[in-house]
């Protein structure tokens, strides 16, 4: 019998089902995987007590016959997510005492299917990174690490999450993706992971970065666990006006589906671009004959005003945060430097609390928003969002989804990437689709020549997940990722 | 449009974050450099395109104008730095 941790959800479910193994055994390899694994800084906070606890809940409810969805199922919560009575940090020194009286509405939906709770995993600081090395609790290393004999950055910001699942230390996490936070550390980690149209999921409870692009998503092995985590988590919510207000479709129907005649698969031409190493374009072109293989059709598209998303981007996302973080005050929640006067509380409180990339971009975010700029900088980009926005409509009037690299180079060293620009630049793939609020998944491929995880990314249409599911899935029938674990 | 320290003062002001004078430099260098690669979006013609914030084309809904929550202040003052008798406490304001 394979090792339960190196098994997918479904296979766990078989098993319980089968009384191969019960919830107890499940759990409790995975909380000696996670300890087992503890170098590599993923945990904020460790939980195993409250896995057992629900684990032995769910043990007997599939002893009665009335298991739930994911009854038995061990998943790690991104520390983004306000959990109940659990320190919900954001990996941030500001809030690293906080802790919530009330549980966000994905986690909850979770708990009422039955998974239990490993304990919240590091992210970089508020979500605002692509390296994790901006969590005040020190960067996660990217598992792929010890085998490569280098020192690899997980991908942020939901490095955590997608080590967490690499490593073998828990079936599933949850993540959050403002700009590519969920498809970039998946591709650097050898997992899956999508993010889902915004609106899909509730933001209820979950720290907030850019309101108008932050949504949560499943991170596993494959991608019939990330459709099943996606039918678990999705869902109009009174309390999240943004949320769309649709029936959720049953996500994993498409995932068994291997014929791909009348689809059509769209490159996107300028997604060519300067400086992505070449054993991506191989594998890029590699996934188009994959799918060609199956009966799609393969058709050029073009969205004409792709290089101006990041830009557009970080325009949008740090005058939003601006705004949102606006509410870290030192007064009714986290860190406090006292000072006699508010005005410096205020002032000290945050400049001690913040990290300095978080500190930066609501500087930026503060200054596009400024009487005077406003028109010139936060204006202009909504403007080219609308045209971002478009040229994906056009592209849809043509093809099914979009085929694309999710980065554009394997995983980096840790320390590497000093400059905020180049950073930035990880996400190039990634942010045109937040921009749109379309939905986005990243599937592990291939391998580098220094044998390091790569991944494509397939996105679709709005609301059409259930297309990028299938294509994903046929992705992943036809490479045979070599997982970790 | 260049972003000098007087300018990292001013936002950093607005933003209440306190900056060091030492670290004025470095910000402003920082900042403009971004500041320069977001003005690349002045070479995108927009005129009469309408600008965007929602994406989902979902309508937001209303509801009734009533109390859903509350009544537990107690829990809430839990996470205060400072409290006493009930209330969040800050340096005086008020003379």
């Amino acid at each position: 019998m394979t090792e339960i941790t190196k098994k997918t959800i479904l296979e766990i479910k078989e098993g319980l089902k089968k009384r191969d193994f019960s919830a107890l055994e499940v759990t409790n390899a995975f909380i000696s995987a996670s300890e087992k694994n503890k170098n590599l800084n993923i945990y904020n906070t460790f939980t195993p007590e409250k896995a057992l606890e629900s684990s032995k809940i769910s043990q007997q409810r599939i002893d009665r016959g009335e298991e739930r969805l994911l009854d038995g199922i061990p998943i790690a919560i991104k520390d983004l997510f306000c959990t109940k009575d659990t320190l919900t940090t954001a990996s941030s020194k500001i809030l690293s005492n906080f802790i919530p009286s009330y549980e966000s509405t994905v986690t909850q939906k979770l708990w009422d299917a039955g998974a239990s709770m490993l304990g919240k995993v590091s992210c970089d600081e508020f979500a605002m990174g692509s390296s994790n090395e901006t969590s005040c609790f020190g960067n996660v290393i990217n598992p792929w690490s010890k085998r490569n004999g280098k020192n690899l950055s997980p991908g942020g910001s939901s490095g955590g999450s997608s080590s967490v699942v690499s490593s073998g230390s828990a079936l599933a996490a949850t993540g959050t993706d403002t700009g590519g936070s969920i498809r970039q550390p998946v591709a650097f980690c050898g997992v899956t992971g999508i993010k889902p149209s915004y609106g899909r999921c509730s933001r209820w409870g979950i720290v907030a970065f850019a309101s108008s692009l932050d949504q949560a998503g499943p991170i596993t092995k494959t991608v019939s666990d990330s459709a099943l985590m996606l039918n678990v988590m999705s869902g109009f919510d009174d309390k999240d006006s943004t949320s769309a207000d649709l029936d959720v479709p049953d996500f994993t129907q498409t995932c068994n589906d291997f014929k791909l005649d009348k689809v059509k698969i769209g490159i996107p031409k300028e997604y060519q671009i300067d400086g992505m190493s070449p054993e991506i374009v191989k594998l890029w072109q590699q996934g188009s004959e994959w799918l060609k293989d199956r009966g799609a059709e393969i058709v050029e598209v073009s969205l004409p005003h792709t290089k101006y998303a990041l830009p557009t981007y970080y325009v949008i996302a740090p005058a939003e945060a601006s705004s949102n973080l606006a509410r870290y005050d030192g007064v009714r929640y986290g860190l406090r430097n006292s000072q006699d006067n508010l005005d410096e509380l205020y002032a000290y409180s945050r400049s001690d609390g913040f990290g300095y990339e978080v500190q930066r971009r609501i500087l930026i975010g503060t200054y596009v928003l400024s009487a005077g700029y406003y028109d010139a900088y936060y204006r202009k980009a909504q403007r080219v969002r609308n045209l971002i926005i478009q040229d994906f409509q056009k592209a849809f009037d043509k093809v099914d989804v979009l085929l694309t690299p999710t980065t554009p180079t394997a995983a980096f060293e840790l320390g590497s990437q000093l400059d905020p620009i180049s950073m930035y630049m990880n996400d190039v793939f990634t942010v045109p689709a937040s921009l749109a609020g379309l939905p986005a998944m990243s599937v592990p491929s291939g391998l580098s020549k220094d044998g390091l995880p790569l991944g494509l990314q397939i996105i679709g249409n709005q609301f059409d997940e259930n297309s990028v599911l299938k294509i994903a899935a046929n992705l992943e029938d036809q490479a045979r990722f070599p997982f970790l674990n | 449009m260049s972003i000098d320290k007087d300018i990292v003062a001013k936002v950093s002001n607005l933003a209440r974050i306190k900056i060091n004078n030492d670290q004025l430099s470095t910000i402003s260098n920082e900042l403009e450099s971004v500041i320069e690669w977001i003005d690349t979006l002045n070479e995108v013609n927009t005129d009469g395109v309408e600008p965007i914030a929602n994406v989902s084309g979902q309508k937001l809904p209303l509801r009734e104008d009533k109390v859903t929550d509350g009544g537990y202040s107690e829990k809430i003052l839990n996470n205060a730095p400072e409290k006493e008798s009930g209330f969040f406490v800050v340096p005086k304001v008020v003379e």
